[in-house]
């Protein structure tokens, strides 16, 4: 992001006359983000505070994970693609079963500690191309380009495999388990969903999943539309005829019937 | 979100949950874009007209549509002003070149490539206003399988799918059908193969998409699919040159071999689709 330009003069950008506090300290976490370096230009420093300030609004604080703004435009992004290139990608929300009985049983600073833990766990279950978001609350989403229909229900039984087999130790003395129910849909190939559309039809699956019983992941299987190697093989199997015979239609010998 | 949930309202997804389709309504599609389906709507309605049916033609590629281009028509009043209220839908409908009616959707609709809910409602509404009016309504639809192009097929009683013998041009339209079949529950589905180089290639073609469906998706349902070849329409230098002349080939040279075909496929249509006009 930084200007190949070279840095505009001084009485450009007045670095002491801006009004940085507020911006300073919401970067303060990271102490190289607060300060401008000796050897920076007032430009360099300031994309990198607007940098830092961007990155920061699309992570959730507590677990690090994007957050739902994050996960919104990422859902946008994908249903462009996914119009253009029919390519599948799996949308999985994913919520905390019980997580109001862990916060009222054992505090919400333990609760805090099961959704951090949670939330790098299923971080670590998917691939670096896919989107981690805190949706909300107790809840999760997943964005998965590239997911092949047959392997959607595989990977979100192993994201529950995986949190199931968590035990968060909040204190020496308490270590947590809990479990996620997931919901899960694609988008329809070649069509263009909407965000609503789409996160309702993996809402509707995540209900399916609470409703039967919890820990659990139902997933909203599409229609199978590629179009496979076999199948394109005997679609063209006439082009080889067509080939071998390539007359061409005189004006005597348009013959159209309704063959059916 | 609670972990007691509520369920969620019903909301459906039209391109998912299709309607139930409005009679003599004709929906041309296809998987590819530019094989022609714009050049049959228009042609097939004036040789629809020409054998004495009240046709309209309604411009349902909303994101994209090309049959202002096609028909040379530049009108004030399009469907887009119909569906902002900013115009009376019969004010909308203009006589076309060949003889039959039709509703342009006018560059504007740009911002209705989305099938939202207002444009599900505008649509119906326009459709159930209009379809009583006319003996055939064919919909010119827009490429590929938007959730616009599913929703508008999804009105049609009959589905024209064109083609040309190209293997892509084939491999989307397969793709087109098994959708078709799948969320729309389509049983019948016409082939016009557009840009035919042989004759009886159409046949072939056609026959060869029922295989490829017969073994690779019928066998997983508990009902066959029926194509229907409704003929095809030669490669014709004649339509070319109406294209780039800007004119509407079945009044310009209705008698070249691409003219003839159409005629055809408007009888055939006759014979399995339409009533004889009275």
């Amino acid at each position: 992001m930084k200007s190949t330009l070279a840095p505009p003069s001084p009485s450009l950008i007045d670095l002491p006359d801006l009004q940085l506090d507020d911006a300073r300290a919401l970067l303060a976490h990271d102490a190289r983000n607060g300060q401008p370096q000796h050897d920076e230009s007032p430009t360099d420093y300031l994309q990198r505070v607007i940098d830092s300030l961007c990155e920061l609004s699309l992570k959730d604080p507590l677990t690090g994970l994007g957050n739902r703004r994050h996960f919104h435009a990422a859902l946008v992004r994908q249903i462009e693609s996914v119009a253009r290139s029919g390519e599948s990608v799996l949308l999985l929300l994913l919520d905390i079963d019980h997580f109001k009985n862990i916060n009222d049983t054992h505090g919400h600073l333990a609760g805090d500690q099961v959704l951090r833990a949670i939330g790098h766990c299923l971080a670590r279950c998917v691939r670096p191309v896919d989107t981690v978001a805190r949706y909300g609350g107790e809840e999760f989403a997943i964005i998965l380009p590239n997911c092949r229909p047959l392997f959607g229900r595989t990977l979100a039984e192993r994201i529950r495999q995986a949190v199931s087999d968590l035990c968060v130790q909040v204190s020496p003395l308490l270590n947590i388990q809990a479990t996620i129910s997931i919901g899960g849909a694609y988008a329809p190939e070649w069509v263009r969903s909407t965000p609503e559309l789409w996160i309702e039809r993996a809402d509707t699956q995540l209900y399916r999943a609470k409703s039967n019983g919890r820990n659990q992941a139902c997933i909203d299987q599409p229609q199978e539309l590629s179009v496979s190697a076999e199948e394109k093989g005997l679609l063209y199997s006439h082009l080889a005829a067509d080939e071998a015979n390539p007359f061409e239609f005189g004006p005597g010998n348009v013959t159209n019937r309704v063959n059916a | 979100m609670n972990d007691v949930l509520s369920p969620p309202a019903h909301h459906s997804d039209l391109a998912e949950v299709p309607l139930k389709p409005l009679g003599k309504v004709l929906a041309v599609t296809s998987g590819k874009g530019g094989v022609g389906k714009t050049f049959v709507s228009a042609n097939l309605a004036a040789a629809l007209a020409k054998r004495g049916h009240k046709v309209l033609v309604l411009d349902a590629d909303l994101g994209l549509a090309n049959l202002d281009v096609v028909l040379n028509l530049y009108p004030k009043i399009t469907l887009h002003d119909v569906f902002t209220g900013k115009a009376k839908l019969e004010d909308a409908i203009l006589p076309a070149p060949g003889g039959f009616s039709v509703l342009l959707a006018g560059s504007g609709m740009v911002e209705y490539s989305r099938l939202t809910s207002e444009v599900r409602s505008e649509f119906l509404r326009v459709m159930n206003t209009l379809v009583p009016n006319y003996d055939v309504v064919i919909l010119d639809t827009g490429a590929g399988i938007s959730d616009v192009v599913l929703f508008a097929v999804s009105l049609a009683s009959e589905v024209l799918m064109v083609a040309t013998p190209e293997p892509t041009s084939l491999t989307d339209a397969y793709a087109t059908i098994k959708v078709l079949v799948g969320q729309q529950q389509r049983q019948t589905i016409r082939v016009i193969i557009n840009q035919a180089t042989r004759p009886g290639s159409g046949a072939a073609i056609t026959n060869q998409l029922q295989q490829v469906l017969d073994r690779f998706v019928v066998a997983g349902l508990n009902q066959p699919i029926r194509l229907v070849h409704m003929g095809d329409i030669p490669l014709d230098p004649e339509v070319r040159q109406a294209i780039m002349r800007r004119q509407l080939m079945m009044q310009a040279t209705p008698g070249c071999p691409a003219g003839v075909a159409l005629g055809q496929i408007a009888r055939n249509l006759e014979e399995s689709v339409i009533p004889r006009p009275a």
